[in-house]
C-alpha cells in the first residue's frame, strides 16, 4: 500500500527526514512513534502529499505519489492532521460533506451518495449528535471526532492520522482506536502517528519508531516494545509490563529522571 | 432509520431557511426595481410608472402613456436601476470571493485596492482614446451622444482595461502583503488591508493627476473616486453585462472550492483541491466582476464588505448559497443607495452613490474591526 524509498524531506533548508525506507502492506495497522521533533508529522505530511520530497520516492497503492493529481491522491488517501481548525459559519454536516469533494465532478456538486456517505461517517465516528452544531463552536476533542468522520467520508482504503485523537478524553480515545481496529479488520490500511506509547502497543500489531529523522526501530510490537529499546529511544528509565487484560506490553515511567539527568 | 429521517429533516429545514431568504431578497429586488423607477424629480404616479414599464415590455394596456414620462421611467430610471442592481450584485459577489479566497473578513474590491486599480485602468483607456467612444457618454453625462457602433468597437475594451488595472492592483497588494507578512510568507490580515489602502490611495492620486492633465472637470474626478450612476444608460448595462456574466459564472462554478479554501490550504489539498489553481481562477473571476462594475460606475466602497457579512449570519458560510445571496442583496442595497443618492439633495442635484454607501458602510466597517480586535484579545 505504501512504499517509501530513500525519502529525504526538507523544511526550507533544514532537512528533517534523512533517508526513510518504509513499506506498509495493504491491511496493516501501524503505529508511528518517536520523541518530539523526531519527524512523525513530517513523514505523515510527506505521505499525504502536503510536503514535497527533496529526494527519494513515495508510492501509494503502486502509483508514484508525485504523479497523482490532487483529486486522485485524495481518492486514495484520507488524512487527519493535528491542530486542524474548524472555520466559522459551517455546520458539522457541511464540514464532513467536504470530505466528498474529490468524489464529485466540477459541475455536479454533492449528490445523494455523498450525503449518505457523510451520514454513515458521522455515525461511525460517533459524531452524529454534533451534526447540526456549528463547527467553530466545538471543543478540541469534538473537532477531532468530526475530522475523523470527514476522513471516513472521504475514503477508508488508506488512513493517515497525525495525533488525531490526542485531544480526546480516555474513553473517547479508546472508542476511536476501537473504530480504527474495526476499520482495519474491514480492510483499511492505517498509519497513525501518536505520542501515547501504550495506546499504540495496545492496538497496533506493528510499530515504527522514528528518532532524529531516521527509522530507529520497525517491527512487531511484541518484539520491539522492550525496556531496553524504549530506554534507548526516549533516554529515560522505562519499565514494561503486560497489560492485565490483553497481555500487550505497556510502558511505565519511573520517577527520578530529572535527578538522573542532572547527575 | 430514525437517524436517517432526522438527517433529511434537518437538511430540509436548512434548505428551507436558505430558499426562504433568497426568495425574499428576489421579491424585494423586483418590487424595489419597480418602485425605484417611479421615484425622482419628474413626478409620476405608481400607476403611470407601471404602465410605462409594461408598455416597454410590449404589454398593451388601456391608457396611452405620455412619451416624456416613458423616456424618464424607462430610458433613464430603469436603465439606472438595472445598472445599479448589476453593479451592486457584482461588487458584493466579488467581495464574498475575496474574503473567501484570502480568508480575510476585511477583504473586498475596495479595501484591496482592486477598485482603485480598475478605475485607473479605465481612466487610462479613456485618456489614451481606446475607450473614447464611451468617454463622451461616461464623463460628460451626455446620454444621447453615443452610437452602438462605438460601443461594439473601441469602447468595448474599456472593461478590459479596468480588468487589467484590477489584476495589477491585486498583484501589487498581494505582493506587498506578503512582503509585510514576515519571513514565513504568511499574510497577516491587517497587513493585507493596509497594503490595499496604500495601493488605492496611490492610485486615486494617479487618477486625479491624469484627470488634471487632461483638463477635465472636478466632478468627473469625483465620479471615479466616489462612484456614481449619474447619466448612465442601457449602453452601460450592455457594456458591463458580458464581463459580469463571465465573472459570475466563473465564481459560482467554483463556489464549493471556496468552502474548501476556507479550511486553509493544507486541509483543502488533503481533500483533493488544487488550491493554487482554484485561488487563481476565483481571483480572476472576482476581478472581472469588480473591473466591470468600476468601468461603468466608478469606485463604490463597502457594498462588497457589508453584504457578505450580513448574509453569513443568516445563510451560513457555505458559498453555494452565500454567493448567489450576496449577488441578490448587493444588487438590492446599491439600487436603494442610488435612489437615495439621486433624491436626497433638494433641487435635483445628485450625490455620488459612493458617498451613500460609505456613510452606511463606514460605521459597519468600524464595528467589524472592533469585533475582530476584541476577538483577538
Amino acid at each position: 500500500m505504501i512504499r517509501v524509498t530513500k525519502l529525504h524531506v526538507k523544511y526550507g533548508r533544514r532537512e528533517v527526514l534523512h533517508g526513510i525506507d518504509l513499506t506498509i502492506a495493504r491491511g496493516e495497522l501501524v503505529g508511528l512513534l518517536g520523541p518530539n521533533g523526531s519527524g512523525k508529522t513530517t513523514l505523515i505530511k510527506a505521505l499525504a502529499g502536503l510536503l514535497p520530497a527533496a529526494s527519494g520516492r513515495i508510492e501509494i497503492g503502486g502509483a508514484d505519489l508525485g504523479g497523482l493529481s490532487h483529486r486522485e491522491r485524495a481518492l486514495k488517501i484520507s488524512c487527519v492532521m493535528q491542530r486542524a481548525e474548524a472555520p466559522a459559519g459551517f455546520s458539522v454536516r457541511e464540514l464532513v460533506l467536504m470530505g466528498r469533494f474529490a468524489h464529485t465532478g466540477m459541475l455536479s456538486g454533492y449528490g445523494p451518495l455523498d450525503y449518505a456517505a457523510a451520514a454513515a461517517a458521522l455515525k461511525d465516528a460517533q459524531a452524529e449528535d454534533l451534526a447540526e452544531r456549528q463547527a467553530s463552536e466545538l471543543s478540541g476533542g469534538e473537532v477531532q471526532r468530526v475530522l475523523l468522520a470527514r476522513a471516513l467520508a472521504q475514503g477508508r482504503e488508506l488512513l493517515l492520522l497525525d495525533e488525531a485523537v490526542s485531544a480526546l478524553d480516555m474513553a473517547r480515545r479508546v472508542e476511536a482506536y476501537d473504530l480504527l481496529a474495526e476499520l482495519n479488520a474491514g480492510g483499511s490500511t492505517v498509519l497513525s502517528a501518536l505520542h501515547d506509547l501504550n495506546l499504540a502497543a495496545l492496538y497496533c500489531p506493528r510499530l515504527v519508531f522514528l528518532k532524529a529523522g531516521r527509522i530507529a526501530l520497525d517491527g512487531p510490537t511484541a518484539e520491539i516494545f522492550t525496556e531496553a529499546n524504549l530506554k534507548d529511544l526516549y533516554e529515560t528509565d522505562i519499565r514494561v509490563a503486560a497489560h492485565p487484560v490483553t497481555g500487550a506490553p505497556q510502558a511505565h515511567l519511573v520517577p527520578g529522571a530529572r535527578a538522573a539527568a542532572l547527575g | 432509520m430514525t437517524t436517517g429521517a432526522r438527517d433529511s429533516r434537518a437538511q430540509g429545514r436548512d434548505l428551507r431557511t436558505k430558499v426562504l431568504w433568497i426568495s425574499l431578497i428576489c421579491a424585494a429586488s423586483l418590487v424595489s426595481g419597480i418602485v425605484a423607477c417611479g421615484l425622482g424629480s419628474f413626478p409620476s404616479t405608481p400607476a403611470q410608472t407601471l404602465n410605462a414599464l409594461l408598455q416597454a415590455l410590449g404589454v398593451r394596456s388601456g391608457q396611452p402613456v405620455d412619451p416624456a414620462l416613458s423616456v424618464v421611467v424607462v430610458d433613464i430610471r430603469l436603465a439606472r436601476v438595472a445598472l445599479a442592481w448589476l453593479t451592486g450584485a457584482a461588487l458584493a459577489t466579488a467581495g464574498c470571493v475575496f474574503q473567501g479566497v484570502l480568508r480575510n473578513p476585511l477583504a473586498d474590491a475596495f479595501t484591496l485596492g482592486v477598485s482603485g486599480g480598475a478605475a485607473f485602468g479605465a481612466s487610462v483607456a479613456i485618456l489614451t482614446g481606446v475607450g473614447s467612444g464611451l468617454a463622451g457618454g461616461a464623463l460628460v453625462d451626455n446620454l444621447g451622444g453615443l452610437s452602438l457602433g462605438g460601443l461594439a468597437g473601441s469602447a468595448g475594451l474599456l472593461p478590459l482595461f479596468a480588468l487589467a488595472g484590477a489584476l495589477l492592483a491585486l498583484g501589487a497588494v498581494l505582493a506587498l502583503g506578503r512582503a509585510g507578512g514576515g519571513p514565513s510568507g504568511g499574510m497577516n490580515r491587517e497587513t493585507l488591508v493596509l497594503a490595499g489602502i496604500v495601493v488605492s490611495t496611490f492610485l486615486s492620486a494617479l487618477i486625479s493627476l491624469l484627470k488634471s492633465l487632461d483638463e477635465e472637470s472636478v466632478s468627473s474626478i469625483v465620479f471615479w473616486i466616489m462612484g456614481s450612476f449619474q447619466g448612465r444608460g442601457f449602453e452601460h448595462v450592455r457594456l458591463a453585462l458580458p464581463y459580469m456574466a463571465v465573472g459570475l459564472g466563473l465564481v459560482l462554478w467554483r463556489a464549493r472550492e471556496l468552502d474548501l479554501l476556507a479550511l486553509g490550504e493544507g486541509q483543502a489539498r488533503l481533500l483533493g483541491l488544487n488550491a493554487g489553481r482554484s485561488r487563481l481562477w476565483l481571483l480572476i473571476g472576482a476581478s472581472l466582476l469588480s473591473g466591470a462594475a468600476v468601468a461603468v460606475s466608478g469606485v463604490i466602497g463597502f457594498v462588497g464588505l457589508v453584504v457578505p457579512h450580513l448574509l453569513r449570519l443568516v445563510v451560513g458560510a457555505g458559498h453555494r448559497t452565500l454567493l448567489p445571496a450576496s449577488a441578490l442583496l448587493g444588487g438590492l442595497l446599491l439600487l436603494w443607495s442610488d435612489v437615495l443618492a439621486r433624491s436626497i439633495l433638494p433641487g435635483g442635484a445628485e450625490l455620488p452613490v459612493g458617498v451613500v454607501t460609505a456613510l452606511v458602510g463606514g460605521p459597519f466597517f468600524c464595528l467589524l474591526l472592533g469585533k475582530r480586535f476584541r476577538g483577538q484579545a
